[in-house]
This record gives structure tokens, C-alpha cells and sequence, in this order.
């Protein structure tokens, strides 16, 4: 089998290969040939066509010549490629036909029968035609002839089988020409050669792989094979083609592992099944593992041997096609592969002999690919590297804590004699390697050769896989790998360099969420904190694992338990506070005000219950829970109002703080929540609004950069608020879960308190919530007192008030309540007529009246006709300077009048009494009296009931009869008086005023008394319509000179007194007709029982019961003063018919009569000046008319058709 | 089959993580962490691809000695990662494609619930049942 690699021993497998072409014939001729020839066969490319389809390449061949033996030629059966001798070639010179004939066509024969034997067909025939030998020889055939001789001869029909090459040493375009066909012709043939045999390899190999079911199948052999067709394709410099062979190997030995762990074992997989003895890496330095193949063609290869070898191959290929980072994924993709396989096949392994198996191949791969890159090439290709790097990290460290060199101690015995068995494994470190300082088996060696070294090379791999992580952007790989450093450090007793690893890696996990890897890390942290003496950042992290729901339920109590030794440890009171977050410890759920609108006065009680939820495992007690207040004075007075307060504020005091949503995400909870304010900015001149917004004040906590929001867990951010007002609770224990705990202050200074801080204390350990979010504010207010009037809608408290009241000014003095409490009371005004100077005239009702305030509906509906009376209240209090003023508004229900009646002598008073209102009212002890000076009056009561009822719109009259001893009185001065009460109520609370009534009548006394008569016709029973009748009117003094009487109108003549009147009959309702005067002036002696007739005719109209005309007086008052005259001016003109059948004033009469007739002339002077008689009337009472109300029976006339109506 | 199933939001943060030997549970939230490296490189990479060309499957984004590590990201940058055991041959990308298709689809029926808020951890029983029979399917 090896026999044909022999004859050509200077090394075969090297880049060195090329296919053999044979050279018989002429060897000189060759020799002088062959330095162009292999200069010029690779230059141009040629295509090559595959066969199965594959795409055809172009090829640069190239060939290695070689003197034609026999032994070179294959033998039957055998499979190897490289050495077999693809093209034969016979160089001749010949160019004698006689030299040919001799010995030429003898050694051409000879050669092909020897092609023939071993039927090889690729052959070519060169001759080379030299025109200087051709001119020496005159008996030259024709060029031709000899190859034409040689076609006829050996080629019968490949006629291309033989080809000529002119002057090949010369320079001129024919030697071009000649040189290009010949080597066109050479590599055709090559190529040709190659598809067939490399064709018909292929055809073998694939039978051979068909028989792999076939029980004495072996691998090995099938992988020689194989590898022949990838050594020829490699040779033809096809590494891709080359490269596929090996992978075809590689997933063919692949699915037999996998079937064989299926149970579809092969037999000869067993042989691979043999314990791993030796793990010295990959080898990658030599082209080809001869070691390795040679064991494998002795099927003695492990099966690290065998896939170290194959990856060897590839890598070998890769790197000539360029392809390192290939290589890189690959190696670890087969160190994972192995290290499965292994398992699957249940080979037996040393401990840590895979470990160094693959930290050595990692080594070796990494170095192999640094060794054909520059830097800035393995720089930007990190990402395909540093896996390998990170598991050469891995398996260095499991190494090391393999062989005890990452324990405290140092190895021992045992871990000595494990690591002397791993150097053991290595066997001596190979050739290639035995001068470079930094080989991956020098490494190993050294790393565990000393506790020292092994730190030395784990801390150079893990910095140099994190920087490398880093810098291309895998920070959780290189937080990770971090996190193994860390555990080292911490192995190792140095903690300090441990944390900074454990706050990356909880840094970053904390801002992506995720839970586990943060409990791990943080308990990790926490053991590193408490080697550190970080007191502070050990009970934080204490504090939040105890608060842990990942861990154990053991775990969280002995966090606690920490915290609470600490707490109870340091009691020496240095003053050093311990200020922790309090989110880890508990959770605000909720707080509530009480009053539940956070509104209190100065001095008032304001308590704040809350809600935490302990998230601890155990109950812990705490020294004191107290709440930092901000406070901040409002500048808006008006705001702090007790009335905007109340009006503003409308919660139910219960403020909810939302739970935190566990820590996920955590990047979005970690910003602190907004903190928004109202903001209000006035001009300062009169304090009208400019602007108006909201400003957020912790801008700058939220507008920072990410990153520097430095480690979330750090205390940084909580700061204690030192010397803020504070609201404490001592002395409470926090069960786990929900604990209610309250708050009580006393309200002092006014002002808006914000509630800023939560902070648990127990010991030196403070737990801080450090803002409360939403706000919970309560606000403290001072007021002055107010007053405030207005209309009770239902009863007020019955506060007892002390009232002095005098005319003017009332003052009540109110009661001592607590501050902050409505006293409310209800006053009852009562309008009292006061002031008689209000009403001057005569009939102004100043009533007294008690409007109770609860009734306004009265006052609304008060009607036009109420008489209303407006009062103003003016309300002062010693704490204001200003004045309330309250406008009232009376009615008065009652509109009263008076009237004198008379009988004769006899007089009456009547009062009207008229209800306007919309009540009904009882009226009871109306009285009448009389207030002027007049002792002798009596005035008695005409009504007997006592209690009367008017109702609404209605009207009452009261009557009394005047009566007098002596002297008829002039003047009557009445005041009319009654109760009165609201008919609905039979009973009221107050006592309402009487109601009065003032008023005078004067010269009521009867002086005179007027009686009228109607006679018929003399001669008639009765009158008739259209007669004439007889008006007798006689007019009576009653009484002799009165006081009354003196006036103008008054005559004196010897002790005679008369006076003058006027009478005037007038009939309103046109019943009768007065014929001649109807009035006329008389003189009345002022004596009693003096009287005066006077005769007139009156003539009825209607027939029926006709009423007297009337008859009426008036005094007769001469002229006196101009303006009064023309008062009565208009009585005179119609009284132009007056007579005056009197016998005293003729001459008044005559003048009066001329003066009337002048009053439109302006040409009488004669009485020019002269002033004109007044008429003045009787007041009511002087006069008495007897025949008022009487009436005559007048019959119609008995004509109808004729009234007689006589006009004067 | 697999033997951790992890949805992982846009944030990063687990919405939904289970593997099955779940005393080592730790591991595997490590291991699903460590992939996210993978698959923001691997989304970057894919960032400049057309939308409706995209690939949502990632492949194989780590190999470990004894896992791999799959990785699959939806349109809305929520990523599956799934983890399965190294020794498991039968399993080829063809699988695991379909896996993650399953997954998707009862993610999908998910996120259709009215009643769940997008962001939260996922605690649907159909979904977790989802996940359990791709678990155990395994042998």
C-alpha cells in the first residue's frame, strides 16, 4: 500500500504537490525544455469542467515532470491519488526518418505498450522541431514527414495526440505560436485527465462508501480514501473542494456518534470508545498531523485523535481560503461537539483532561489565527474570537478550582497528584512549539504549576475576554464573565476587587429586570460588602434580600436577623445614622388625613394614619417611624382660607401610594416620580395674575444622564431632611404585611405642610422613603373671625347670648367656645316706629312688626300697595374695622283709615282696617284712645267682639261713639290701636307689637244742619216727571259762637254775629233738573237754632224713587289775600246763575257779579284790584245733612210723549 | 425538548421565563441573559433589512458545552429565546423554527387578551401550557 509513496519521498504533503507528468523519450531534449515549460504551464488559467453538475472552475495548473518507470504506473487497485501520473509524455527530436525508423519508433513503441499494460490513455507525443539542426542536413524530408509518420504510427485516430513545438529555445512569434498550442494542448489533456481519473476515484469511493452498512466497513479506510480526493483537490490548490471531502467526513463520523447514541452502534465506533489517555490539544502548526493520520490508518486513533486531525485539515484549508474567523467558530463548535460526543459515547475521561483538552485547543486555535492576521484584522473580528477566549476563561477556571488553586490553602495532596495526572495526559509538548514562549502548553503547564502562576494566567484571560466583550458591545457576556471573576476574588479574599464586578453585573440586571440573576448577585454582593465592612451597603443589601421573595424563607430571616443584630449592636449612640431606602424595608400603601379634607385651624388636632407594609420575614420593632414635613407659608391669604379650603378640597383624606410594580422593569421605575406644583406669579403692584404654570422641581433629578444615575442600590440618593418639623410615632413594632400606625400634631403656624420624608429608625439604622409621591399635604389656618348674615334654612344652636340692647345699639356678647367653631345665632328684628319723626303726616304707619328672618318669603311677595319701611342693620365686630350692613325691608300688612261720622249732634269714629297681605290675621283688643288734651271726651266702643279675623284682602271696621261732657272739643286726637297675630299660628314664640294707629280730626262738631224737601206740585199728591217741584232747603244753626267760628267769614255788628255761607244744590246722578239759581250766599247769624230757608224748584227727569238732590255748604270767605281768590275761581264761573236772595249783601253780591264779567275784560278798571270771595268747605263733621238718604216718589207724567224741560 | 423557554420584552426585561430542571433555574436565567448580547447583535445586524424580508428567526445564537442557545425576535423586538439541551441531535433547525412559531402564535393569543396589560409578566394558562408541552415532549 505505501509502496508507490516511496519512489518520492522529499516530503509529498506540502504545497510542494503536483500532479505527475511522466517524460520519456529524449531526456536532453526535455531538460533543455523543462524551465520554460514550467514557467509557462501555470500562467493562463483553463476551465475546468466538472462533472455531477458542479460549476467549473478555472484552474492554474501546474505539473511536477518526472523521468517515465514503469513503477510509476498504478497498479490494479490501487486508490492513491497523488502519486498517480496523470498526463505521459514522449519528447522526441527526431527529425531523420532513418534515425526515426532505427530507434526512435522502437523506444515510442515500447513506451505505449507499457501504457497500454496499465491502460492509461493519457498520453501526448511532442516533437520538437529545431531549424538550425533542420539547415545542417541537406537531405531533409519535408518537416511534416516525421510527425506524420509518428500520427500514422501511434495515434490512429487521436491525430491531436501528437504535437509539434518549433524552436522552443527561440525568440520569434512562430515559437510563440508553436509554445501557445503546445501548452493549450498540454492542459486540455491534464484536465482531461483529471475529470476521468479524478471521476472514476470518485465513482470508487462512493461504492466504498455504500458498503459503510457492510459488517467489516471500516472508517479509517474510508477516510484515507477520501482524503486522497481532498489531497488531489487541495493539490489543485480547490481547497473549497478539497475543504467539502473533509466535511463530508466530518458529518459522516458525526451521524455515526449520534446513531450510536440512538443504539445503532457500528462496530468499529467501539475503537474510538477507548479512554482518553492523552489530551494535548489540536495541533494546527503542521499542514498535516502525520502522527495523527498515521494512527488513523492504523485505526488506532482516539477519537479526540481523529477530530483533532479532521479539524486540523479544515483549518489548515480555511486558512488557505481565507477564512479564519471560520476557523474560530468552528473549533468551537467542535470543542462543544467533543466534549458531547465524548459523553454520548460514554468514554471514560480523566477529571479536568477535557478541560485541558479544550483550553489547549482554544489556545492553539487563537494563536493559529493570530499567527495569519495582522491586529487591526483580529481587532474587528472580536466577535467570532472571543467566544473561544471565554471558554478557554471557563476551562482554565474550572482547572484551577479543579486542582485546588483557587482554594484559600493552596492544592493539596490530592490535588497534587490530580494535577500531576493532567501534566501527565499532555506527554511532552510538541517540536513546533518547543521555542515559542507563549505555547498553549506552556501556558497550562505554568498556570498549574503554582497557586501564583494560575492567578497570573486566569486573571490575564478573564480581563482580556471582558475587555474584549466590552468592546463589542456584549456587556451581559462581560458582565458575566465578570461575575466568575468576582467569585475568584472573593475565593481569593479580596473582596475589594470583587465588588466592583458584582455592582456591574447588579447594575446591569437590575436595569433589564431581571430577578433571579439580581438575588444571586445581590447575596453575592452582600457577602462581599460584610468582608468589606461596608456597613451601610451590607444592610441595604441585607435589607433588600431580606425583602427577597427569591430566596428562602431561612435566607430572608438571616438578612433580617443582620440588620437587627446591627441595630441592637450599636445602641453607643455615636450619632452615626445608618440611612437606608425604604423600599426594600416596607411599602407605603396608603396615608389618611384626619379631618379628612387635611384642613386644620391653628391649634387643632390633625392625625395621619398610615399604612405600611412590612416586607420583612420577621416582626421588627422600631425605635420611632417619623414623617418629615415641609412647610411653606402661601402667600395668597385668600387660599388659606378656611372657606376655600373646605370648598377646595373634597377628597376623602385617603391618599394611595401606588405599589411598586415589582422591579420590572426596573430601568422605566427607577427615575424618581415627577414632582409637579401650581405656580402663580402676580404683579406686584396689584396683584392681578402675569402668569400662570406648572414647574416640576426635581427637574434635575430627572433630566440627568442615564449612566450617571451611578448604581441604583447606592444610598447616594436618600438623604436624611435634618431639622424639618417632624411627625413621630415611637415605639412600634412592624408585623409582616400591612401595619397601620398614626400620627398626631397639634397644628401651630399657619401654613401648607407637605409630608416629605418617611423614615424608620430602629437603632442607628434609618429606613428613609425619601419622597412621598403622590403629595400628601395638609394645611394649617388661621383665620379672623367672621361674621357672616344670612337667611337660616333650619334652626340654629341654641347658644346662649347675653343681649344689651339699648335705643340705638344692640350688643351681644358671644359665648366662649373653643376656637375654630361656629357660633351660630339667630337675631330677630323688630321694626318699631321708633322715631316719630319718620312719619310726619298724618297716617304714616311706623308699625312694629317682628319680620322673623326665617319668613322671607313675605318680604319677596310683598305687594306693591304694602306700605314697606327700609331699615338698615349695621353689624360691627371688635376684629374688623369694617361694618357689616344689612338692608331690610318691612311691610306693613295694614293700611288704616279713619272717619268721623255724626248722627245730629251725635259723632262717630270709624276705623278701617285693611289686610294687603297674603295671611290671614287675628286681631283682638283694639282700642282707641285719646291723646289730646281734651279731658271730657269719652269715646265708646261700638264693637263687641273681642277677637276678630281679617282676612287676606279684607277689610274690619271699628266704630266708637264720641261723647262729651261740656264743651264740643275741636280736635280729636285718636290713636287706634289693636293686636294682632298670624291666623296659621296659634301660638307664637314672640310677642309682636300692637299695631297702631294715629290720627286727628278736627271741628267735627255739628254746626250746622241741612234738610231738604221735595213738595209736589200744589195741587199733586205726588210729583211727576216733568213737573215742577218745590225744594225747600232749610239750613239750622245748631249751636251759638264757637271757637270754629272765627274767621273771616265772621260779621260782628252790636254784639250780632253772623256769618256768611254758601249753599249750592247739585244733583250728581242727573235725577233732577234745578230750575233758577241753584245756589246762592246767605247770612248765618251765628246763633243757635238760627235758620235760613231757601226755596227752589226742581223738576224730576225720571220716575221712581228718586234721591234729594244734594245740598251742600260752603263758607263764604271774602277776599283776603290774592292767592286764595283763585282757588275757588272756578266755583264762581259756574255758579254764574247764583242768586243772592240775601238781604245784607247786595252789594257784595253786585260787585262779585261785575267782577266775574270783567274777568275777561281787560278794560274794567273800576274794579280793578278788587279781590274775590272764597268759598271754603265745612269739614265733614260741621255739617249735618238730615235728608241724606231720603227719597220721593215721583210718578211718571202722564204724557209720555211731552217732557217739558225748562232750561234757565 | 427545550428546556428553557424565555419571552424577553424590547426593554430586556423576562416577561415570561420557565425552564424545566428548575433547580437550576438560576443557570438558565443567566444563560437567556447572556444571549440577549447575541441577539441585539444579531437584531442590529438585521436592522438594515427590509421589514416584510426580515427573518424573525435567528438561529442558533450560542453554543454551549451543553446547550444551545435559539433565538427569535417579532416585529415589536419582543424576543423567544429557547434553550435546548446539546445532547438533543433529533432536534434541527427545522424544529426549533416550528417551535418558535408555536410560541409566537400563543404569544400572539396573548397579547389579544383584552385583560393583559402589554408589558406585564406573562400569566396566561394556555400559554404555559404551551410552553409545557414543548418541554416535555422531549423524550
Amino acid at each position: 500500500m505505501d509502496a508507490p509513496e516511496e519512489p518520492l519521498p522529499p516530503v509529498i504533503y506540502t504545497m510542494e504537490n503536483k500532479p505527475i507528468v511522466t517524460c520519456a523519450g529524449d531526456q536532453n531534449l526535455f531538460t533543455s525544455i523543462y524551465p520554460t515549460l514550467s514557467q509557462q504551464l501555470p500562467r493562463e488559467p483553463m476551465e475546468w469542467r466538472r462533472s455531477y453538475g458542479r460549476a467549473p472552475k478555472m484552474i492554474h495548473l501546474e505539473s511536477n515532470f518526472v523521468q517515465f518507470k514503469e513503477e510509476l504506473l498504478p497498479k490494479e487497485g490501487n486508490k492513491a491519488l497523488l502519486t498517480f501520473p496523470f498526463l505521459h509524455i514522449y519528447w522526441t527530436e527526431c527529425c531523420d526518418t532513418e534515425v526515426y525508423k532505427a530507434t526512435v519508433k522502437d523506444d515510442l513503441t515500447k513506451w505505449q505498450n507499457v501504457l497500454k499494460a496499465h491502460s492509461s490513455v493519457d498520453w501526448l507525443i511532442v516533437v520538437v522541431e529545431n531549424d538550425a539542426k533542420k539547415k545542417n542536413k541537406t537531405n531533409i524530408l519535408p518537416r511534416t514527414s516525421i510527425v506524420d509518420k509518428i500520427r500514422n504510427d501511434f495515434c490512429n485516430k487521436q491525430s491531436d495526440r501528437c504535437v509539434v513545438l518549433n524552436d522552443p529555445l527561440k525568440d520569434s512569434s512562430r515559437t510563440q505560436e508553436s509554445w501557445n498550442a503546445f501548452l493549450t494542448k498540454l492542459r486540455t489533456l491534464l484536465l482531461m485527465s483529471f475529470t476521468k481519473n479524478l471521476g472514476k476515484f470518485e465513482d470508487d469511493m462512493r461504492t466504498l462508501r455504500e458498503k459503510r452498512t457492510e459488517p467489516g466497513w471500516s472508517f479509517c479506510e474510508y477516510f484515507m480514501v477520501q482524503e486522497e480526493l481532498a489531497f488531489v483537490f487541495e493539490m489543485l490548490q480547490q481547497f473549497e473542494d478539497a475543504l467539502v471531502q473533509y466535511d463530508e467526513l466530518d458529518a459522516l463520523f458525526s451521524q455515526y456518534v449520534v446513531n450510536f447514541g440512538a443504539g445503532d452502534g457500528a462496530n468499529w465506533l467501539t475503537f474510538f470508545c477507548q479512554p482518553v489517555k492523552s489530551w494535548n490539544g489540536l495541533t494546527l502548526r503542521k499542514p498535516i498531523d502525520m502522527e495523527k493520520r498515521e494512527l488513523i490508518q492504523r485505526q488506532e486513533a482516539t477519537l479526540l485523535d481523529l477530530r483533532s486531525y479532521l479539524f486540523a485539515r479544515q483549518c489548515t484549508l480555511l486558512l488557505f481560503l481565507q477564512r479564519p474567523w471560520e476557523v474560530a467558530q468552528r473549533a468551537l463548535e467542535l470543542l462543544h461537539s467533543c466534549v458531547q460526543e465524548l459523553k454520548l459515547l460514554e468514554v471514560s475521561v480523566p477529571p479536568g483532561a477535557l478541560d485541558c483538552w479544550v483550553f489547549l485547543s482554544c489556545l492553539e486555535v487563537l494563536q493559529r489565527i493570530e499567527g495569519c492576521c495582522d491586529r487591526a484584522q483580529i481587532d474587528s473580528n472580536i466577535a467570532h474570537t472571543v467566544g473561544l477566549w471565554s471558554y478557554a476563561t471557563e476551562k482554565l477556571k474550572s482547572l484551577g478550582y479543579l486542582c485546588g488553586l483557587v482554594s484559600e490553602k493552596g492544592p493539596n495532596s490530592e490535588d497534587l497528584n490530580r494535577t500531576v495526572d493532567l501534566l501527565a495526559g499532555l506527554g511532552a509538548e510538541r517540536p513546533e512549539t518547543a521555542n515559542t514562549a507563549q505555547s498553549p502548553y506552556k501556558k497550562l503547564k505554568e498556570a498549574l504549576s503554582s497557586v501564583e502562576a494560575f492567578e497570573k494566567h486566569y486573571l490575564d484571560l478573564s480581563h482580556a475576554t471582558i475587555e474584549m466583550y466590552t468592546s463589542i458591545g456584549r456587556i451581559r457576556s462581560a458582565k458575566f464573565v465578570g461575575k466568575d471573576l468576582a467569585e475568584f476574588y472573593m475565593k481569593k479574599k479580596s473582596p475589594q476587587k470583587a465588588e466592583t464586578y458584582l455592582q456591574g453585573a447588579l447594575k446591569n440586571y437590575l436595569a433589564e429586570g431581571w430577578a433571579l440573576p439580581i438575588t444571586h448577585t445581590r447575596k453575592q454582593l452582600a457577602e462581599c460588602q460584610k468582608h468589606l465592612g461596608q456597613i451601610e451597603n451590607y444592610l441595604q443589601t441585607s435589607s433588600l434580600l431580606a425583602s427577597d421573595h427569591h430566596l428562602t424563607e431561612e435566607e430572608r430571616k438571616y438578612f433580617c436577623q443582620e440588620i437587627l443584630n446591627f441595630a441592637s449592636e450599636q445602641t453607643d449612640s455615636s450619632g452615626h445614622k445608618v440611612v437606608l431606602p425604604m423600599h426594600s424595608f416596607a411599602h407605603l400603601r396608603d396615608l389618611r388625613f384626619t379631618p379628612s379634607n387635611a384642613v386644620v385651624h391653628v391649634g387643632g388636632v390633625l392625625s395621619v394614619e398610615i399604612t405600611v407594609c412590612s416586607q420583612m420575614p420577621v416582626p421588627v420593632h422600631m425605635d420611632q417611624i417619623a414623617i418629615s414635613v415641609h412647610f411653606s407659608i402661601e402667600k395668597n391669604s385668600y387660599r388659606k382660607t378656611a372657606e376655600w379650603l373646605t370648598k377646595h378640597k373634597t377628597s376623602n383624606g385617603i391618599i394611595n401610594f401606588p405599589m411598586e410594580t415589582s422591579p420590572f422593569p426596573a430601568s422605566q421605575n427607577s427615575l424618581p416620580a415627577l414632582e409637579l406644583y401650581e405656580m402663580f406669579e402676580r404683579s406686584p403692584s396689584d396683584n392681578s395674575l402675569n402668569t400662570t404654570g406648572i414647574i416640576c422641581k426635581n427637574v434635575h433629578m430627572l433630566l440627568r444622564r442615564q449612566e450617571s444615575s451611578t448604581a441604583l442600590d447606592t444610598p447616594s440618593g436618600v438623604a436624611l431632611d435634618d431639622g424639618a418639623p417632624v411627625l413621630k410615632c415611637c415605639g412600634v413594632t412592624l408585623e409582616p404585611g400591612a401595619n397601620t400606625i398614626t400620627f398626631r400634631t397639634q397644628a401651630k403656624e399657619p401654613g401648607t405642610y407637605t409630608l416629605r420624608q418617611l423614615c424608620a429608625s430602629a437603632g442607628p439604622v434609618c429606613f428613609v422613603l425619601p419622597h412621598l409621591y403622590p403629595l400628601a399635604q395638609y394645611d394649617v389656618y388661621s383665620q379672623e373671625p367672621q361674621l357672616h348674615v344670612e337667611p337660616l334654612a333650619e334652626k340654629a344652636s341654641d347658644a346662649s347670648l347675653r343681649v344689651q340692647s339699648s335705643d340705638k345699639v344692640t350688643s351681644i356678647s358671644l359665648p366662649a367656645a373653643p376656637a375654630y367653631h361656629m357660633i351660630e345665632f339667630e337675631l330677630e328684628v323688630l321694626s318699631l316706629p321708633s322715631a316719630p319723626a319718620a312719619g310726619g303726616e298724618e297716617g304714616s304707619t311706623m308699625l312694629g312688626m317682628t319680620e322673623a328672618q326665617r319668613n322671607p318669603k313675605d318680604t319677596q311677595k310683598a305687594d306693591h300697595c304694602m306700605a314697606t319701611t327700609d331699615h338698615k342693620v349695621s353689624i360691627e365686630c371688635p376684629w374688623s374695622i369694617y361694618s357689616t350692613v344689612i338692608a331690610l325691608t318691612f311691610s306693613v300688612p295694614f293700611k288704616t283709615t279713619h272717619a268721623v261720622l255724626s248722627a245730629g249732634t251725635r259723632k262717630y269714629i270709624q276705623v278701617c282696617v285693611q289686610n294687603l297681605s297674603e295671611l290671614d290675621f287675628r286681631l283682638s283688643d283694639s282700642d282707641l284712645v285719646d291723646t289730646g288734651d281734651s279731658t271730657d271726651l269719652q269715646l265708646l266702643p261700638l264693637n263687641t267682639k273681642s277677637q276678630q279675623h281679617i282676612c287676606s284682602r279684607q277689610s274690619v271696621f271699628f266704630v266708637w261713639e264720641l261723647t262729651w261732657t261740656r264743651e264740643p272739643p275741636t280736635s280729636l286726637r285718636g290713636r287706634f290701636s289693636m293686636e294682632f297675630r298670624p291666623a296659621s299660628e296659634e301660638r307664637l314664640s314672640i310677642s309682636l307689637k300692637p299695631y297702631t294707629y294715629e290720627f286727628q280730626v278736627e271741628n267735627f262738631f255739628t254746626l250746622y244742619t241741612v234738610k231738604a224737601e221735595i213738595l209736589p206740585p200744589a195741587g199733586t199728591e205726588l210729583c211727576r216727571t216733568g213737573s215742577l217741584c218745590a225744594l225747600e232747603v232749610s239750613i239750622t244753626r245748631l249751636s251759638g259762637l264757637l271757637e270754629v267760628d272765627r274767621d273771616e267769614a265772621l260779621t260782628e255788628s252790636d254784639e250780632y254775629f253772623s256769618t256768611k255761607l254758601m249753599y249750592e244744590v247739585v244733583d250728581n246722578s242727573s235725577n233732577w233738573a234745578v230750575c233758577g239759581k241753584s245756589s246762592g250766599v246767605i247770612s248765618m247769624p251765628v246763633v243757635a237754632q238760627a235758620t235760613h230757608r231757601v226755596h227752589m224748584e226742581v223738576m224730576p227727569l225720571f220716575a221712581g224713587y228718586l234721591p234729594l238732590p244734594d245740598v251742600r255748604l260752603f263758607k263764604y270767605l271774602p277776599h283776603h289775600s290774592a292767592h286764595s281768590s283763585q282757588l275757588d275761581a272756578d266755583s264762581w264761573i259756574e255758579n254764574d246763575s247764583l242768586s243772592v236772595d240775601k238781604h245784607v249783601d247786595d252789594q257784595l253780591d253786585s260787585s262779585s257779579i261785575k267782577s266775574r264779567g270783567s274777568v275777561h275784560s281787560a278794560a274794567s278798571s273800576e274794579h280793578k284790584g278788587l279781590p274775590m270771595p272764597r268759598l271754603q268747605a265745612l269739614p265733614p263733621g260741621q255739617v249735618f245733612n238730615s235728608s241724606t238718604g231720603m227719597q220721593i216718589l215721583v210718578i211718571p207724567s202722564k204724557d209720555d210723549h211731552v217732557l217739558e224741560v225748562s232750561v234757565t | 425538548m427545550a428546556v428553557c423557554v424565555a419571552v424577553i420584552a424590547k426593554e430586556n426585561y423576562p416577561l415570561y421565563i420557565r425552564s424545566v430542571p428548575t433547580e437550576n433555574e438560576l443557570k438558565f436565567h443567566y444563560m437567556v441573559h447572556t444571549s440577549l448580547d447575541v441577539v441585539d447583535e444579531k437584531i442590529s445586524a438585521m436592522g438594515k433589512a427590509l421589514v416584510d424580508q426580515r427573518e424573525l428567526y435567528l438561529g442558533l445564537l450560542y453554543p454551549t458545552e451543553d446547550y444551545k442557545v435559539y433565538g427569535y425576535v417579532t416585529n415589536s423586538k419582543v424576543k423567544f429565546v429557547m434553550v435546548v439541551d446539546s445532547s438533543n441531535t433529533a432536534l434541527r433547525d427545522n424544529e426549533i423554527r416550528s417551535m418558535f412559531r408555536k410560541l409566537h402564535n400563543s404569544y400572539t393569543d396573548v397579547m389579544c387578551n383584552p385583560f393583559y396589560n402589554p408589558g406585564d409578566r406573562i400569566q396566561s394558562r394556555a400559554f404555559d401550557s404551551m410552553v409545557t408541552s414543548m418541554m416535555i415532549q422531549v423524550c
